[in-house]
């Protein structure tokens, strides 16, 4: 496999997950200040 | 080992060193699940008749194993090879999912403990060191940052499987037997999430190697122990940590005693929204202080983490509850450098003893964190249940607590100004060092 689309493959495996963390990490804050 | 081994993980000339960053991270993302363990705690004690103190067990066995493989197990993985490594966290920390699994549907505690705890702990220990060398060796360049990607990793995995877990719970139900399947899936989407980094992780060419380890000064884990150095570091991590996990540990109560009875009292739904923030800042100080040691040099950036650290503990114990934006910034401040700590630390020990142990010399350096682990907790909460009883209340519970967070991070900046570089009669001849 192309070397440069192997780096992109590997970046979105962890960052994907990582992306749901954060999101739902968002919405959870938001409620320290509207809440 | 055939595919596990050293020589098999060489990288080809071309291969991408950019590749090496997501495969320490689809480790540490994994096994950062740790921190998320207390969404299990209230299903189990309701299913399985436990007390909170019992329900913690698992957890807290864990954080020992880790502390205790990553010391005890840092020369087997310099020997045998981030891959080889990664392969014994995967199986270990998949493994203790499938055994609590087992425990949890035949209602035998003892088999979640045994299982989370014990063999997934050596998980948790084996891989949060396993990529530290290789990532240092890749980016010669930027130690710092480089494993600061990785052990932000392991910051960011409670965010992904604290509400993972939870929405699992809630769709296989919060019985024994919906603990069980919750327990089975983890451990077979972590075993798959880790094995991509068994399948990536590549050491650099030999010669490439040889030429680093020639240039650099090089102590092996042995001779760390014997040094100053080591034990000054030692003291700097273990009250960087200790004056971090106090608050984290007891964060959401803080904020709560802290502005009760004020105008701006905080519920429960708003403190949990003030327990993510601080582990954004955690996660977010490991990869932007420690870039930022490459830069600035690793001791300047331990005197900001300990320094500054320690006026932000005296700025929160004398401004009380009279503002809750500065209550929340001097926390987020705090806890970025507890994270900084931790991910700063690998690159500061490349520097004092080279890259040839340094991944066994940070397992060893990581009991500090156990102890940390113990210590941090027990003041806070021990103070604050003393301060109680004695009829006091809110921010009274802790400004004891917050004045001796200070001394110990003044101590940990001492210790950091007597770091001074290894003595030339520590390091390793060149034809010890070039395998």
């Amino acid at each position: 496999m192309n070397r440069r689309a192997l780096v992109v493959l590997a970046w979105l495996w962890v960052g994907l997950p990582l992306a749901y963390g954060l999101v739902e990490l968002i919405r959870k804050v938001t409620a320290l200040f509207t809440g | 080992m055939g595919f596990l081994d050293r020589s098999r993980t060489i990288a080809p000339p071309d291969w991408n060193r950019w590749l090496v960053p997501p495969a320490a991270l689809s480790v540490h993302l994994a096994i950062g699940q740790a921190y998320a363990w207390s969404v299990f705690k209230p299903p189990l004690e309701d299913a399985l008749g436990l007390t909170g103190t019992q329900s913690a067990l698992p957890f807290q066995l864990g954080i020992v194993m880790l502390g205790l493989s990553a010391a005890f197990g840092g020369t087997l993985v310099e020997r045998n090879g981030p891959r080889w490594a990664m392969f014994v966290s995967a199986t270990c920390f998949s493994s203790g999912f499938l055994i609590s699994a087992l425990g949890a549907w035949t209602q035998q505690y003892w088999l979640v403990v045994l299982g989370y705890g014990f063999v997934g702990g050596i998980g948790l220990g084996i891989g949060y060191i396993s990529p530290v060398s290789t990532l240092i060796k890749w980016f010669p360049d930027r130690p710092g940052m480089a494993t600061g990607i990785a052990i932000m990793g392991f910051g960011g995995g409670a965010l992904i499987a604290s509400p993972w877990s939870a929405q699992m719970l809630e769709s296989f139900g919060r019985d024994s037997g919906g603990i069980a399947r919750t327990f089975l899936v983890h451990g077979v989407v972590y075993a798959v999430f880790m094995s991509v980094g068994v399948l990536l992780v590549r050491v650099p060419a030999t010669v490439a190697e040889k030429a680093v380890a020639r240039s650099a000064v090089n102590v092996s884990a042995r001779n760390a122990l014997r040094t100053p150095q080591f034990w000054c570091l030692w003291v700097v991590l273990c009250f960087n940590v200790t004056a971090g996990i106090g608050i984290l540990e007891k964060a959401s109560p803080m904020i709560r005693d802290f502005f009760e009875g004020t105008p701006v009292p905080v519920a429960a739904g708003a403190a949990a929204g003030f327990v993510a923030l601080l582990s954004l800042a955690n996660m977010v100080g490991r990869i932007a202080w420690s870039s930022t040691s490459d830069l600035v040099g690793r001791k300047n950036v331990y005197r900001l983490y300990l320094g500054v650290g320690a006026l932000t503990y005296l700025v929160l114990a004398l401004a009380g509850n009279a503002s809750k934006p500065l209550f929340v910034v001097c926390a987020m401040l705090i806890l970025s450098f507890y994270g900084g700590g931790f991910a700063t630390v690998p690159a500061y020990l490349k520097d004092l003893f080279g890259t040839y142990q340094v991944g066994a010399i940070h397992g060893r350096l990581l009991t500090a964190w156990s102890l940390a682990g113990v210590l941090g907790p027990l003041i806070v909460n021990a103070i604050a249940d003393g301060q109680l009883a004695a009829g006091r209340s809110g921010p009274d519970l802790y400004t004891t607590s917050l004045f001796i967070m200070m001394g110990l991070l003044v101590v940990g900046f001492v210790a950091n100004e007597l770091v001074r570089p290894v003595d030339a009669k520590y390091h390793e001849p060149v034809g010890e060092v070039v395998r």
